[in-house]
């Protein structure tokens, strides 16, 4: 059996790639293009749909299609593409900007339609591209450009948000769990209906100097402690304050998609 | 085959003229006086494969409208002030990667929510300038319930044509009127598809012109693979920040236009005479109240003729100064304070020519008596 590299789906002469040394960013893009490969995704059937931000540079290192949107909005566009041609298909690459705070609202909706599209949502825990200010998911207390005194507001938990609010597949990994993150980036990607992988990656260029959490290995260490795979997971023994948190497949539902519903509506609409 | 005459309104008009362009995408979300077209369209996408989705604003609406067309729909939104101006951004976007789509803006007063059930044409220059950056685009404007249905077809066309978003700025009166109207037979329109890549698809190179100035486009899921991006891109899709690269695809963009301006500019004169004593230069439904005035004024042996502006933008200039030249005085009325068509009107004839404006900005909407009121 040949270990999957993703190599078919990265373009040619783009090495290296813009994101920081020590960015979990080219490791989470390396686990999706791997995962395509495992899937054997055809490019031209696969689109990719980025947001604005770092993480939302990935499509330039892409081969499929692609379509690089505005700052908050990439969810919204991509389900213009999947309600069109549901044969697609359809990953969504957004950073916790673009999913949850400039673009919280198409996130929710996004989530309650139940369409079927893969977010794969890198939490660096700020905004990156803009050098670092509070983002909806820094946690309380928290240093960052714009919170030089600490972060005075709470942080979204991006799974809870997308199980509530209706998503079919919910998963959480880090970079510092390459192989598990590309494991459930694979498992969202075949789901039907709404998927979300939301991979914590604190950016070791801004939180992550304002936080302690530099060097990168340090921010690799602090990921390697506070992870805990789901199936041993217990708030009690890794209390949440502490920042804890569990990785792996979080929720798996077989609610049906938008596309479904779709055709059934069209069908009732046909006989009428 | 002759179609039976209908009493219908114009923003159902709209959805019908957008099915015989063959659109099979509406994404919108609702807003006083364009409702009905979403309403409309929620009952027919389905019947006819197309999808209908309620997005959950105006944002999302045009978002999905593009992602739809870059998967190969004819697509479209229609919208009113507030959700056209939470548009723009997107709507760059649109410009920006040159999809086609069609945004039908039923006007209303503002500012703000302003009077939200009246009539208003004070987004004209929304429409054109209302994204940031450089960037062209198309606006049509209909003044009837049967040019609701061309204009849409017609919109369709263009956008198609020109991988451009083109925005119909029908206003509240021509959306809620109702007329008899006669749908025209299947064939009886030109119906416009958009250019598409018949190369070796590892040539494919999604924004390199034809010698029209437009480039073919594929569609996600064909067998071409292709990027399409809100920063500057190059030839092949993928972001390239170059000074001479932004030179190239800024100039391509509004060159496209540029190149079939003659095509794109529609007007039509109603009462022609060499010597125009009176010029009214109207759009949308103030098409109908300049009409009625002149009519009355050339009862009374004035010689009046009523330019109508179909295409707003690129705007008519041309066909203004042609007309104008040789007109004694020239009346611009809008249901608007500023007199934003008029200032176009101005920038056409130049500045010695004296430009009489009827604005009214009230809701209420301009009638030929304001106009004749102005010829003294
Ligand atoms: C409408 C709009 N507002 C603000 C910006 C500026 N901006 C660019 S990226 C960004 C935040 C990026 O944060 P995130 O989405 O978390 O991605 P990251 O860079 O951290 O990967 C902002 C605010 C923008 N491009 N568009
Ligand atoms: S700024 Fe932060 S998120 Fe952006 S590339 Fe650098 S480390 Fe990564």
């Amino acid at each position: 059996m040949s270990y999957a590299t993703g190599l078919k789906y990265l373009k040619d002469g783009v090495l290296p790639h813009m994101w920081c040394p020590g960015c979990g960013n080219g490791t989470v893009l390396g686990a999706l293009l791997r995962a395509f490969e495992e899937l054997k995704f055809k490019k031209e059937e696969t689109v990719v749909v980025t947001g604005i931000g770092c993480w939302g540079k990935a499509d330039d290192y892409v081969v499929t299609n692609a379509l690089h949107t505005t700052h908050g909005r990439a969810l919204a566009f991509a389900t213009g593409i999947k309600a069109f041609n549901s044969k697609l298909n359809v990953v969504v690459l957004m950073g916790d900007g673009d999913s949850v705070t400039i673009g919280g609202n198409h996130f929710i909706h996004a989530a309650r339609r139940n369409i079927d599209l893969t977010a794969i949502v890198v939490n660096n825990m700020n905004y990156g591209m803009t050098g670092g200010q509070v983002s909806g998911t820094t946690p309380s207390d928290k240093l960052t450009s714009t919170t030089v005194y600490g972060n005075p507001e709470r942080e979204i938990d991006i799974c809870t948000l997308a199980e509530v609010a209706g998503a079919n597949y919910v998963a959480r990994g880090t970079p510092y769990h390459g192989w598990e993150l590309q494991k459930v980036i694979t498992e969202a990607l075949t789901k039907k209906g709404f998927s979300v992988v939301e991979v914590i990656s604190p950016c070791p260029t801004h939180f992550g100097r304002n936080n302690k959490l530099k060097p990168a290995l340090a921010m690799f260490r602090w990921l390697k402690e506070k992870a805990i795979p789901v199936e041993k997971y217990n708030p009690v023994t890794y209390p949440r304050e502490e920042g804890y948190f569990p990785i792996g497949r979080l929720v798996d539902r077989d609610a049906p998609d938008f596309n479904s519903r779709y055709e059934e509506i069209r069908a009732r609409a046909m006989r009428s | 085959m002759q179609q039976e005459a209908r009493l219908i309104q114009g923003n159902q008009a709209i959805v019908e003229g957008a099915i015989y362009a063959g659109a099979r995408f509406y994404a919108g979300y609702p807003i006083t006086p364009s409702s009905e077209i979403a309403e409309e369209c929620s009952r027919v996408m389905p019947k006819v494969g197309g999808v209908y989705i309620q997005m959950e604003d105006e944002i999302a609406s045009i978002a999905a409208v593009v992602g739809a067309s870059l998967a190969g729909a004819k697509a479209f939104t229609a919208t009113s002030g507030p959700g056209f101006s939470l548009m723009q951004e997107n709507l760059g976007l649109a410009v920006m990667g040159e999809v086609p789509c069609v945004i039908i803006n039923v006007q209303r007063a503002g500012p703000s929510t302003g009077l939200a059930t009246r009539p208003a044409q004070s987004d004209v220059m929304q429409i054109r300038w209302g994204r940031h950056g450089d960037q062209a685009i198309i606006s049509l404007s209909p003044s009837s319930v049967k040019e609701c249905f061309t204009l849409t077809v017609q919109a369709f066309n263009f956008a198609e044509k020109f991988r451009v978003p083109v925005i119909l700025a029908a206003d509240e009166i021509v959306g809620h009127m109702r007329e008899n109207f006669i749908a025209p037979a299947p064939g009886e329109l030109e119906v416009i598809d958009r250019k598409r890549p018949t190369g070796p698809p590892d040539q494919y190179k999604p924004f390199v012109a034809d010698e029209d100035g437009v480039a073919p486009l594929a569609a996600y899921g064909d067998k071409y693979v292709f990027h399409v991006s809100s920063s500057m891109h190059g030839p092949d899709g993928y972001s390239n920040n170059s000074p001479a690269n932004a030179t190239w695809r800024v100039t391509q963009l509004h060159r496209k236009l540029e190149l079939h301006r003659d095509e794109i500019v529609l007007t039509r004169s109603f009462y022609t005479d060499d010597d125009i004593e009176v010029l009214l230069v109207a759009f949308g439904a103030t098409t109908r109240a300049a009409r009625a005035a002149a009519l009355e004024a050339r009862k009374n042996g004035i010689k009046a003729v009523v330019l109508q502006l179909i295409t707003l933008w690129p705007f008519p200039d041309k066909e203004v100064a042609a007309l104008g030249q040789n007109s004694k005085m020239i009346i611009v009325p809008e249901m608007n304070y500023a007199g934003q068509v008029a200032g176009e009107v101005q920038k056409a004839l130049g500045s010695n020519k004296d430009i009489r404006r009827v604005n009214k900005y009230n809701g209420q909407i301009i009638t030929p008596h304001d106009i004749l009121k102005v010829m003294k």
